[in-house]
């Protein structure tokens, strides 16, 4: 190379003169808060006019939402409700990270939490509970991640779009789930078509220090733990791991993995199972930390809740933390709000729609504005100040 | 939609011009493209937009066609102040441009595709959208055939009919990016007397190009931009009594400073080359064979037919002919990257038809994609990373399934040197950089890990004079070192100037391999017009 450098340096240029370091205009501040906070304002601000408009007092319903939330022992339940939440958090940013649209949450997380209730309270009389509950957690993981098989191979081996098959799957798999607990795992005690109720005592254990005197519940469940930790994993598996690496140059760009050697059809696989696995360990923190047993109509669509989350922020395993958190105590919350201002439980699905929609029109301007996208693949190692310039 | 036609001639008198801007500023984050520039474009002149890439052109005239929006500056129509915010705006004021990528559909016939243009209304009025294509087509002296699907024509072809699409609703000024960017000889040749044609109908048109003898042969005025700013210009009377040496000398030295001027070698680029590559005695040795490779075609492509190919070792072996002709199926057939239908492939006697992309790569095999932005880099990594991204999880980058930063970036640097790709930093994203320094940062991955045998596609496609010559330098470079190269390219010039044998492909078929020399490009010529006939 030596000749040349040489003559570059002969007529070296100046090089583009720098404006700004950094990635945007805005800097990265302004583009966070564009990005990951500004939607979450407007689609309050916009609930707030739409709760004026039915003649509710937008200040005493969110005030509602706090405090059904928070005060009174309702934290736990907000905490609690945090562990299926993240799970499935972290299992979509798997595959969204992967540029792979898994929509079938819903039938996945149905599907396995029919069938460790089904079974589980059978086995708990001959396993020791630790054991039991462990058994569990992986039967869960592996229904999840088994029902995410057929759209991976239909899209790793004919490239058959996996929104729709996804989205096919789901329905089999919560109809799938009526089935299983209307017939095999039926409570032969009851003639609600309901699985056979855990004892008690076979339930997840709390986190030492959060029981509440005045609950049934002991506690947050330990599941909680299980959720913070699979968060961990997944940041350092997509951000350390040549996995990690492997999974996001095949988001960035299908053509680009195929031309750096990448086995697509094995990554493809891998995304989908994972983030099934995910998803079916969300279900078994919600059936052996809360439920305890299932029925047949129970469907809590946090599928839905989930996906505008993990993209406000940005697919990022641990910055969806708090967005999370933040949810749980709005669903939790907005419950009991509806319920003292007369309105539908399901006005808390409005605002996280408005939160989506808003995303939308964000996206739009930060564009503009500061480039790049929500889904940002240079997190890859981003943390990183300029090396030398 | 009968907004005239361009035909319509600017004799109104006026002395205004057809397009003036003034101080005209943009900033993208990083980058300022362009400083304070003003320009003025007259009716019934050829204006040349002549610099390197990332110089700024394209962002001046995105501002003139509606798609970015100024920070500091005014645009004037006809001496009129105006606030172009939006492509159809720019059309409704009469501004039309040709894109250098086709925008148009390949699935729908010539005529759909114009008349996709006319949003307004819910039936399509054919009859009259035929009418005047026959009208433009006359003005124009084209003949098309407004029932051929787009997919089908030739690149020229598609290309005149971007011009069309441009004019369908009466444009005064015509902006044209690097028009000549792909195409033939041929091409070229037509598209210099539709230029013709308008300017003689009093269009003002606006012609993108970083090629210094295109500047000087079709313009009637040239403005040089480097580094964002307008560096000088060339009025018209200087370019009609100044001999083409001249001319080339002075842009030259308001392009890269005089001393760069002097600097060997840049003036070869300028023009055309002849072939000057010493015979070189090669090695005995079988570097790669194709043996009767037939790969299917996929929608919309030729496909390879039949290629036999015998590569020997640190020969540079040409692969000419037109855009389209199964050079890109022929290219991932041999990477790996595609199945091949039958035939065989053999890298230093072992056939390697069956291999994965990973496993040849670890053969010596590399591919230099001529998508650089799509397929060869992740625009969203950093330049370190992309560097690195045929390597992942190997040591020393990789290190019991971590990766290992220091020792990415350590690389990342040393390449960065010796490749000298200008970025702010090893751990800039790729996308930031302009397509130049993204081919460096392909060849720096493809060139450093021991390569045995490299196909390059287009290596030099779309990029500035200087990268060009550093692009072929290192193909030789690395030639003289014992790498097997093999050089896909659609410009005969640069084949000329490198191989030491050239293949020509058409329809898929090889149709003949010359030895590189004197004749060279009249016989390569031939094979390939012979070819197409076919």
């Amino acid at each position: 190379m030596t000749e040349t450098t040489a003559a570059a340096e002969l007529r070296e240029p100046p090089r583009p003169r720098e404006v700004t370091g950094g990635q945007a205009q805005l800097g990265r501040g302004g583009d966070f808060f564009l990005r990951s906070i500004l939607p979450l304002v407007l689609a309050l601000g916009t609930g707030a006019i739409i709760l004026v408009a039915i003649g509710v007092d937008p200040i005493q319903y969110y005030k509602d939402v706090y405090s059904g939330g928070v005060q009174f022992a309702a934290w736990q339940d907000s905490l609690m409700r945090v562990a299926p939440l993240l799970l499935i958090a972290v299992g979509l940013i798997v595959v969204f990270r992967a540029g792979i649209w898994n929509l079938g949450i819903d039938g996945q997380f149905l599907l396995a939490a029919a069938v460790i209730s089904g079974i589980g309270s059978r086995f708990e009389e001959h396993l020791p509970n630790t054991i039991n509950l462990l058994l569990l957690f992986v039967i869960a993981g592996a229904v999840g991640a088994a029902w995410t098989i057929v759209p991976a191979l239909l899209k790793a081996r004919y490239e058959l779009n996996e929104i729709i098959t996804t989205l096919m799957m789901t329905f089999i798999g919560i109809n799938l789930a009526q089935i299983l607990v209307k017939g095999p795992f039926q409570d032969s005690s009851t003639t609600t078509p309901q699985t056979r109720a855990f004892d008690f005592t076979a339930l997840l254990p709390s986190i030492p220090g959060t029981e509440s005197t005045s609950r049934r519940w002991p506690g947050v469940h330990v599941g909680l733990l299980v959720a913070v930790a699979a968060a961990f994993v997944v940041w350092f598996l997509m951000s350390r791991t040549s996995l990690g690496l492997r999974l996001q140059v095949l988001g960035a760009s299908m053509r680009s993995a195929r031309h750096m050697g990448l086995d697509v059809p094995r990554l493809i696989i891998v995304a989908f199972l994972l983030s099934g696995f995910f998803v079916g360990l969300a279900a078994a923190t919600e059936i052996l930390g809360v439920k305890g047993y299932q029925r047949a109509d129970w469907n809590p669509a946090f599928g839905l809740w989930v996906v505008p989350l993990v993209f406000l922020a940005r697919l990022h395993a641990i910055g969806v933390i708090p967005y999370v958190v933040l949810l749980s105590l709005a669903s939790i919350g907005g419950d009991y709000a509806a319920q003292n201002a007369g309105l539908t439980p399901q006005f808390t699905l409005l605002l996280v729609g408005l939160t989506l929609l808003f995303m939308a029109l964000t996206e739009w301007i930060a564009r503009r504005t500061a480039g790049g996208s929500y889904l940002p693949g240079a997190s890859y190692r981003r943390h990183r100040a300029e090396g030398a310039g | 939609m009968t907004t005239g036609s361009p035909t319509t001639p600017a004799t109104d008198g006026s002395e205004q011009p057809a397009v003036e801007l003034v101080g005209i500023t943009k900033e993208f984050p990083g980058v300022l493209a362009n400083d304070g520039i003003s320009l003025t474009v007259r009716r019934g002149e050829v204006h040349c937009l002549l610099g390197e890439n990332g110089a700024g052109k394209s962002t001046l005239m995105n501002i003139l066609s509606g798609m970015v929006r100024p920070d500091a500056g005014q645009v004037k129509l006809d001496g009129h102040v105006v606030e172009i915010d939006s492509p159809k705006h720019a059309i409704g004021l009469g501004i039309g441009m040709v894109y250098q990528h086709t925008s148009l559909v390949p699935q729908l016939t010539v005529l759909e595709n114009l008349m996709l243009g006319e949003a307004e209304g819910i039936r399509l009025n054919a009859a009259h959208a035929g009418e005047r294509l026959r009208e433009l087509g006359s003005s124009l002296g084209l003949d098309v055939d407004p029932k051929a699907t787009t997919g089908t024509l030739a690149l020229g072809q598609q290309q005149q009919l971007e011009i069309i699409k441009a004019l369908w609703r009466g444009s005064k000024v015509l902006i044209l990016d690097e028009p000549t960017s792909m195409l033939t000889p041929k091409g070229v040749a037509e598209l210099e007397q539709i230029v013709a044609r308008l300017k003689g109908q009093g269009l003002a048109v606006v012609f993108i190009t970083h090629k210094l003898h295109e500047a000087i042969s079709m313009g009637d005025r040239v403005a040089i931009l480097s580094q964002g700013r307008l560096v000088g210009a060339i009025e018209p009377a200087e370019l009609r009594s100044a001999t083409h040496d001249e001319l080339q000398e002075r842009i030259i030295s308001l392009m890269f400073g005089s001393q760069a001027a002097q600097a060997a070698g840049v003036a070869e680029l300028t023009d055309g080359v002849e072939p000057h590559l010493p015979k070189r005695a090669l090695a005995a040795e079988l570097a790669l064979e194709l043996d009767n490779v037939t790969v299917e075609p996929g929608p919309g492509e030729i496909g390879a037919r039949d290629v036999s190919l015998q590569v020997m070792k640190s020969e540079i072996m040409g692969i000419a002919g037109v855009d389209g002709n199964g050079q890109r199926e022929l290219a991932e057939a041999i990477a790996g990257q595609r199945s091949i239908a039958d035939g065989d492939v053999r890298l230093f006697s072992h056939s390697i038809a069956t291999l994965k992309v990973a496993q040849r790569e670890k053969l010596g095999l590399r591919y230099v994609t001529d998508d650089r932005i799509h397929e060869g880099t992740v625009g969203s990594l950093s330049v370190a990373m992309n560097i690195v991204l045929k390597q992942i999880g190997k040591p020393p980058f990789w290190g019991r399934g971590r990766i290992r930063y220091e020792a990415i970036l350590s690389k990342a640097r040393d390449l960065i040197g010796r490749f000298d790709i200008r970025t702010p930093g090893p751990e800039t994203r790729v996308a930031a950089l302009s397509g130049g320094n993204i081919q460096k940062v392909v060849l720096a991955r493809e060139l450093s890990f021991d390569p045995k045998v490299v196909i390059y596609s287009k290596p030099t496609y779309g990029l500035d004079v200087r990268t060009t010559r550093s692009v072929r330098q290192t193909i030789r470079e690395q030639a003289r070192e014992g790498v097997t190269s093999i050089v896909i390219s659609t410009d005969l010039e640069e084949l000329l100037d490198l191989c030491d044998r050239i293949a020509v492909l058409s329809r898929g078929r090889i149709t003949g391999i010359v030895e590189n020399g004197p004749s060279a490009q009249q016989r390569v010529g031939e094979l390939m017009v012979g070819g197409q006939a076919t």
